[in-house]
């Protein structure tokens, strides 16, 4: 039933890419990200290419979990070709009725579509990668710079984690919590859109209230445990740079300078 | 009005690496009337079974007979089974929802159908069954004592008229007065001619009240007998993280010792007339 579904989807195998530092594949997915913005040069989308291929390879996540990212946002990537496609003025090179397809228009929808299809997958191998408390420790390591200009990046990143520890105890508990109404005769599966979103509410109400109580006890257990926020506080397993992070920075330098260069010559 | 498990075997999440063999080759008959005591450690199985009751689970292979039809059969309303075998799950009172009591417990008879007048007719007498005092009716349920709250609960599923009765760990978290609450409310409805089957961990608990304990261990039903029977084995019992009632271990330990006791006693009343009958 509701069990079924997975969230967050660290996929588990032992890969070069899997066991780099967090900080590392963050900055590499932002630097690819800005790779794929730099400009509109066919050359930069080949390296980019090649070196997305190469990650995949190493990373050693079969592609068909790399791609399951992209159907959740299909409607949103076929809407801006859309819009580029019929929008864009230039030299038109195709007209029927009212509708018209400019050169200019063509290349910017394949353009926009390589770009948000390399998106989704750049970051769906991050977090592929990457399990939840991983990526977490990541960004409050990597953003700890902020504390400077008073945002609460430990607080922050203690909130993000705690909210992924909880998503399969709240999955749990909703399973359970449907059985127990479903052996009071309630139905979640007939009726219309009104009548089922009415069925739901014997769901929600418990649901909320056994959040809350839950939440109240950890709150409760942190303080007894004298947790107080990041000051002074110490990790079980510190985030620590490697040799082989430090190779994976200069590629990434290497990466961005290559496409940078790029842009400017061509 | 029966209950027939014919051989049922029950497979989480098959094909996976998750997969495990929840239960195996379960088999048993449970007449009307009956007061039973499901008994296990905690992952024997006991709560899966009692959820293929009521065809919440479907099992992997097997069969069960509800009244003489196969409930697994194409077409069978399983809606009408959930009604007839009530089934309460442990901590029942965090599925309160409604704003009050009374609207909650009316939940079930609404979802059969049943007329507005109806409703509050079983209502009403459901939360009598279950001994609430009328002044809390209209009130919040979650205003409730923990022992207040269950019995609300069981008076939920008891709105629905149920031939069948089933609580998982009813006792579970409460105080011993929550405990004994709800155990006096199981005797008055044992006399109403409801089939009851009570999961526990607790042999003590079962002991007293039940006319027959099933015993699980590990997905396979290792003993179905009367309670003096099934406590004949406690050393078995003990291999598999259970235990006899202490009064058996008393009466045991005293017949070694030489007192010719009764060592059959499992609850503290037969087990003083047997010592007093000696001395």
């Amino acid at each position: 039933m509701i069990r079924d579904i997975t969230i967050g989807q660290y996929y588990q195998t032992n890969s070069v890419i899997h066991s780099l530092d967090p900080r590392v594949k963050l900055m590499g997915t932002l630097i690819f990200i800005i790779s794929l913005f730099l400009g509109m040069n066919i050359l930069v989308y080949i390296v980019a290419t090649l070196a997305l291929a190469g990650l995949i390879i190493a990373s050693k996540v079969p592609f068909k979990f790399i791609v399951r990212g992209l159907k959740a946002i299909l409607i949103l990537i076929l809407i801006s070709a859309a819009f580029n496609l019929f929008l864009t003025p230039g030299t038109v090179i195709f007209k029927v009725w009212k509708i018209t397809i400019t050169d200019r228009g063509l290349k910017t929808a394949i353009f926009m579509v390589i770009r948000l299809v390399y998106l989704i997958m750049g970051s769906s191998l991050m977090t592929l990668t990457t399990t939840p408390n991983n990526l977490t420790d990541g960004l409050e390591k990597g953003l700890s710079f902020l504390k400077y200009i008073k945002v609460p990046v430990h607080e922050i990143a203690m909130m993000m984690s705690i909210a992924l520890r909880f998503i399969p105890i709240l999955i749990d508990e909703t399973d359970k919590i449907m059985r127990a109404q479903q052996a009071r005769g309630a139905d979640f599966e007939t009726g219309n859109f009104i009548k089922r979103a009415k069925a739901m509410v014997p769901i929600l109400v418990p649901l909320f209230i056994s959040a809350f109580r839950r939440a109240d006890d950890l709150a409760m257990a942190m303080e007894a445990r004298c947790y107080h926020g990041s000051n002074g506080r110490t990790k079980m397993k510190p985030l620590k740079y490697s040799k082989k992070d430090y190779l994976a920075y200069l590629i990434l330098i290497l990466y961005l300078g290559i496409c940078i260069s790029l842009n400017i010559i061509f | 009005m029966s209950i027939i498990v014919d051989k049922i075997n029950y497979i989480y999440e098959a094909g996976t690496s998750f997969e495990r063999h929840a239960l195996k080759d379960v088999s048993c008959v449970i007449e009307k009337g009956e007061f039973i005591g499901l008994i296990g450690h905690t992952g024997s199985g006991k709560s899966t079974f009692i959820q293929h009751l009521n065809g919440l689970n479907k099992a992997t292979s097997g069969h069960i007979y509800y009244d003489g039809q196969d409930i697994y059969e194409k077409g069978y309303n399983m809606k009408e089974l959930r009604s007839k075998v009530g089934l309460v799950f442990q901590y029942p009172e965090h599925q309160l929802f409604e704003s009050t009591i009374f609207k909650d417990v009316c939940f079930g008879p609404k979802n059969q159908g049943l007329s507005k007048q109806e409703c509050e007719l079983r209502a009403f007498e459901s939360l009598k069954l279950v001994g609430l005092d009328e002044k809390f009716y209209y009130n919040s349920p979650f205003d409730l004592s923990g022992g207040q709250k269950r019995r609300v609960a069981i008076a939920g599923v008891l709105a629905m008229k149920p031939e069948v009765l089933i609580l998982d760990e009813p006792t579970a978290g409460l105080d011993p007065k929550g405990r004994d609450e709800i155990f006096s409310v199981l005797e008055n409805l044992r006399k109403t001619g409801i089939t009851i089957i009570l999961v526990s961990h607790s042999m003590e608990d079962v002991a007293t009240h039940v006319d027959r304990i099933m015993v699980m261990n590990d997905g396979i039903l290792k003993y179905d007998d009367t309670p003096k029977n099934v406590f004949r084995h406690h050393k078995e019992l003990e291999e598999i993280g259970l235990a006899a009632p202490k009064v058996t271990y008393i009466m045991n330990d005293l017949k070694n010792a030489g007192f010719d006791v009764d060592t059959d006693a499992i609850t503290i009343e037969e087990a003083k007339k047997s010592i007093l009958e000696i001395l």
